[in-house]
């Protein structure tokens, strides 16, 4: 069951700053983000990271958020070898992957798989914030892509889970051309077929959010996620305005059309497998470009 | 009032001068033609002293000079017949893209490129070449048109990015960006992109996904502005010139990094130079380009486009432990 695997795990990453160790021994208690009452890990992971009081949906790390979604040793993974070079020759590009990778355990942004749903088999990437924010460089767009083209052969469902602040600055427009790489296969998949789903988690920004997390056949966000291309300093400066509270969060997105649904995340696994089971005589190829 | 660049200052002002010397020459008695001649051949070396061997920000400089040629100045010498059309026909007319039909050589093409402006007035209602959701919902209008009635499409990519505003976040500046990237590369259409000024992260390459991607030789394609780069990893936006250098911007960069199919050279000190020898130097890429993927069927002109982007990044495999 999940809690067998959620006890697997050591440590989480929102680890009570300096300040508050003192009345928060570490490894033991959360803080909570929302209603900052305290509360013990194992309380908060038992509810998937979601505050029991406020609703707060804590970050949920790549394989947390696996297990939380898929059958209990389903999950198989594809490419984990893949890791980062320095293209550019970036000045300690290096050292930060390193560090990333230690704090992580994982070698890359995202992590990319199959498994079964409540039986139904599907391919999925989930991206992990703690590594580089998340951003998309080589790998993430190569291990995107290639998920995607092997649901695309398997004719299985793709699911792509973003938390991600946007392009990989230290790859340059490597990185940029992974929104386009990334794309063109979904506008592959899409033409035979598949369904897509995307599930955007706190935060899907810049070149993430304008690429392939807005290319489902169902967009869906976790509640509160921050969403957006611009960051909301930079159109703060633009426009020289302060921003309402609730500027690009999912339910802003909501609001204005842009999701098909904000889904907390206690719900998703239903959610998911009742849309997989609704689509199991799935999608026709299209003779056409029209993609979605 | 020509906009003078800070490293080409000495090229000139010894220009000026040889100038002033021709007219000294031929309002009075006095004749400098041995001093001209001199000086023209020190002014030849220096420009190609200070010309040949620029830095990357001071390309960033000419791909943002104010002379330089847009995306309508091509249009004007390159094309005939142009026809603009507006408007994305869900919510506006967004200026800073522009769109239509016209004749390249006798063929019936789709042109779309980001605009800007050349003087405040124009920038103004060019929104500075920034474009909102209905700038990219109006490209993908005109490429849908252009695939319908089997169009090749050119387009010129000119910008600092995508609008940072309120109103684009509000329209969904995110999915329509997203949603050019992916259609773009179904249409059965021939797309050849050419960079002509700034390509600004994903506000550019939302226009950018096609069959040949060009950079005139002084534009820029980045992920990030220097600026911006200088601002988040040395807290100093001072610091663009050396950010330019390491995020490689350049067209050559680009070549070198195997994201661009070639580049275009400019006149001697950039586009703004000469415009009609620039645009000669497009026309010409565009001609063999068209030439070499006409003869393409469409499934394979799909799978080469996507070979193209599958291939950009570079990674290492290790053997997994
Ligand atoms: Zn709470």
């Amino acid at each position: 069951m999940l809690k067998d695997f959620f006890s697997k795990k050591k440590k989480y990453a929102s680890i009570p700053r300096e300040e508050a160790k003192k009345d928060v021994p570490e490894g033991l208690m959360q803080k909570c983000g929302g209603c900052q009452k305290i509360f013990y890990q194992k309380e908060l992971q038992k509810n998937l990271n979601v505050c029991p009081e406020c609703g707060h949906h804590h970050q949920l790390n790549a394989y947390d958020r696996i297990a939380c979604l898929f059958d209990d040793n389903s999950f198989q993974e594809w490419d984990e070898n893949l890791i980062s070079s320095n293209p550019l020759n970036f000045p300690s590009y290096i050292e930060k992957l390193e560090k990333d990778r230690k704090k992580t355990g994982l070698n890359e942004a995202v992590v990319t798989g199959k498994g079964k749903i409540n039986g139904f088999p599907t391919a999925i990437a989930v991206m992990d914030s703690r590594f580089r924010m998340g951003s998309m460089g080589s790998v993430v767009g190569e291990k995107i892509t290639r998920a995607i083209e092997n649901a695309k052969d398997q004719g299985i469902p793709m699911i792509i889970c973003t938390a991600s602040g946007g392009a990989r600055m230290q790859e340059g427009v490597l990185s940029l051309m992974q929104m386009s790489k990334t794309s063109i296969a979904i506008q592959r998949f899409h033409k035979k077929g598949g369904l897509l789903i995307s599930i955007m988690t706190n935060p899907t920004t810049g070149g993430v959010s304008a690429s392939f997390a807005m290319l489902g056949d169902y967009n869906f966000a976790e509640p509160g996620a921050l969403i957006g291309f611009a960051g909301r300093r930079i159109i703060e400066q633009t426009i020289r305005e302060k921003l309402p509270n609730d500027f690009q969060t999912a339910e802003f997105q909501l609001k204005h059309g842009q999701l098909d649904k904000v889904i907390p995340r206690q719900e998703m696994k239903e959610v998911i497998s009742t849309i997989l089971d609704l689509h199991q005589s799935g999608g026709n190829e299209s003779e056409t470009s029209t993609s979605v | 009032m020509k906009q003078v660049l800070a490293f080409e200052k000495p090229v000139i002002e010894l220009r000026e001068k040889i100038d002033e010397l021709k007219k000294i020459t031929q309002e009075s008695e006095i004749d400098l033609t041995e001093e001209i001649k001199k000086m023209e051949t020190r002014l030849g070396k220096l420009e190609k002293d200070i010309y040949g061997k620029l830095e990357p920000w001071d390309r960033v400089q000419i791909a943002r000079h104010a002379e330089r040629p847009t995306t309508l100045d091509y249009i004007s010498i390159l094309f005939t017949n142009f026809i603009e059309f507006h408007g994305d026909r869900y919510y506006g007319d967004d200026a800073s893209i522009v769109a239509g039909i016209a004749k390249f050589k006798d063929v019936p093409i789709t042109i779309i490129g980001h605009q800007r402006g050349k003087n405040t007035k124009e920038n103004i209602y060019r929104n500075f070449g920034s474009p909102h959701p209905e700038g990219y919902r109006k490209a993908l209008r005109h490429m849908k048109q252009a695939e319908k009635f089997n169009r090749p499409i050119i387009t010129f990519i000119d910008t600092k990015g995508a609008y940072p505003g309120k109103a684009a976040e509000e329209r969904g500046q995110s999915e329509a960006i997203a949603k050019n990237l992916m259609e773009m590369a179904g249409l059965t259409v021939p797309i050849i992109c050419v960079v002509i000024g700034e390509g600004g992260s994903g506000g550019a390459l939302a226009l950018g996904v096609g069959d040949r991607i060009y950079m005139l030789e002084n534009s820029t394609y980045s992920v990030i502005s220097p600026e911006g780069a200088a601002a988040l990893l040395w807290k100093d936006s001072q610091q663009a010139e050396r950010a330019a250098k390491s995020l490689k911007i350049t067209a050559p960069d680009l070549k070198e990094l195997g994201i661009i199919d070639d580049v275009i050279e400019e006149p001697m000190g950039g586009a703004h130079r000469d415009l009609e020898t620039q645009a000669k130097a497009i026309d010409k890429t565009i001609t063999e380009a068209l030439a070499e993927i006409k003869k393409l069927d469409v499934e394979t002109l799909l799978d080469l486009r996507f070979d193209k982007y599958k291939k950009i990044g570079q990674f290492e495999e290790i053997n997994p432990t």
